[in-house]
């Protein structure tokens, strides 16, 4: 593909605090490489404020390779941006056009409350897989890895569930801000392997309470989240999640 | 986890809506069914025989009740879980999200069903009130066996005898027709189906369901409105 340069015009969201009410800033950028990441352009457009004298924009990023889950922004309304089955840090420049007017936001939802500018807080992430999004496991020596046969589809199955890296774009995407694809991406990872087994019902159960009580919506199944899932996690895990719900819940003790 | 938690918690929620919402596609069917004696082209005298029976029946009577109650439940926990998940976003977003993936109607399941209960309102009040409350203002109909029945067929005659009410039934249909299309499917989903074949076939079934319950409903004022029966 052929290398040229572009000036674009920027629209993003800055918030000073999660307190403060927040407002879009127009920017312009020039010179920007058809060749360079979308995070990229946006460390140009920070060293440009930070030579004016202005407040960066706060963003997040860590790996820069797709796989971390850090980098989140809704581009031009679609979380992530443009490009299918990707990341806002693999996203690249050649998406756009000379003189395009790109629109930036946080992640929008109740559970996700904005930090700074363009990083949100994804903790509630992390207290749902606190929940039951784990197996137990004895101290001691290292069990032999090939001690308990699996399936090769279950594996398989298991470790497309198990690519999810908990960016938060389906609950980004998702109109009741629900976060039912990342939590059946767990539930599912775990459940099919012979390992997650013993834990199987009061994993559903605590994580699925776990994301009630952190403000996430319920699921509508319009399959938003799975398009803009960066990882392509299928909206049928969402279905074996509340199957398997349900058999937890009908089966509780008490 | 205590018994109630399954019905406060989201999925819970959804699993109420599939049950009562397969519960109201198997009426659908039955519905339709009754109706379409209309199309025996004698009168009415086999859809007022039908009507009757329906009527009359004890235990479709007390089937009527739960039929009630799938309704309520179906409307009243649709209504709550919208209002829910849409206060889940209190900020909303500068460029409204397109995802061209995610059709329309599965996203607008709230507003249509809200079409179709304003419509529902409309429908109660043109048959179910009269043939159950205020009366049919239209003389009984006598059977060879001496027995006088309602004439429901002349109150359907005379209802859709008016170009508003056609076209507001039509419109009816049509939001039921978006309405099923998605909430066939999603209520098995919802209810665990995962398999991505199942999933296909039922989606197909969903189609076809949709479309020929929808268009069945939506032929029958017009083709009273248009003197097609007689």
């Amino acid at each position: 593909m052929e290398h040229y340069v572009m000036n674009l015009t920027l629209k993003v969201w800055r918030q000073k605090n999660t307190n403060d009410k927040g407002r879009f800033e127009t920017y312009h950028v020039k010179n920007i490489s058809s060749e360079m990441s979308f995070l990229e352009m946006f460390d140009v457009l920070n060293e440009q404020l930070i030579q004016e004298g202005k407040d960066p924009i706060a963003f997040d990023h860590d790996c820069r390779e797709g796989i971390c889950g850090m980098c989140s922004m809704v581009i031009n309304g679609r979380p992530h941006g443009p490009w299918h089955r990707n990341t806002t840090c693999q996203l690249h420049m050649r998406a756009f056009r000379d003189g395009d007017v790109i629109v930036v936001e946080p992640f929008r939802a109740n559970a996700f409350p904005v930090i700074k500018d363009l990083v949100v807080d994804r903790s509630a992430f992390d207290r749902i897989i606190q929940a039951g999004g784990y197996i137990s496991v004895n101290t001691g020596s290292a069990v032999d890895a090939n001690a308990i046969p699996v399936e090769k589809d279950k594996a398989d199955a298991a470790f497309a569930a198990a690519a999810c890296i908990g960016c938060g774009a389906c609950v980004a995407a998702c109109k009741n801000s629900s976060a039912m694809l990342f939590v059946s991406a767990k539930v599912a990872h775990l459940g099919l392997l012979p390992q997650g087994q013993p834990e199987r019902k009061t994993r559903v159960l605590n994580m699925v309470a776990q994301m009630d009580k952190e403000g996430f919506g319920a699921c509508t199944n319009t399959g938003a989240c799975e398009a803009v899932c960066p990882k392509g996690i299928s909206i049928d895990y969402i279905a074996r999640l509340n199957r398997d719900y349900m058999m937890a819940a009908l089966s509780s003790p008490e | 986890m205590k018994w109630k938690d399954l019905f406060t918690s989201s999925v819970g929620k959804k699993w109420v809506m599939a049950l009562t919402g397969v519960f109201l596609i198997l009426f659908l069917i039955v519905h339709a069914g009754i109706n379409a004696c209309i199309w025996a082209n004698d009168g009415g005298v086999m859809f007022n025989k039908v009507a009757h029976f329906m009527g009359s029946t004890i235990v479709i009577r007390i089937l009527e009740v739960g039929l009630f109650l799938g309704f309520l439940i179906h409307i009243f926990q649709g209504l709550i879980l919208e209002f829910q998940n849409r206060k889940k976003r209190k900020t909303g977003y500068a460029v409204k999200i397109s995802i061209k993936e995610s059709t329309w109607y599965s996203r607008s399941m709230g507003l249509l069903g809200t079409l179709i209960l304003l419509f529902l309102i409309l429908h109660w009040k043109h048959f179910w009130v009269p043939s159950r409350f205020t009366g049919i203002p239209y003389p009984e109909v006598i059977l060879e066996s001496g027995k006088k029945i309602h004439n429901l067929y002349a109150l359907m005659q005379s209802t859709f005898s008016e170009l508003w009410v056609v076209i507001v039934y039509v419109l009816g249909c049509i939001s039921l027709f978006w309405h099923l299309l998605h909430g066939f499917q999603s209520a098995f989903r919802t209810l665990g189906v995962s398999h991505p074949g199942y999933l296909k076939i039922i989606q197909r079934i969903g189609f076809i369901y949709s479309f020929i319950i929808c268009l069945a409903f939506a032929m029958m004022p017009v083709s009273m409105y248009l003197g097609w029966v007689k």
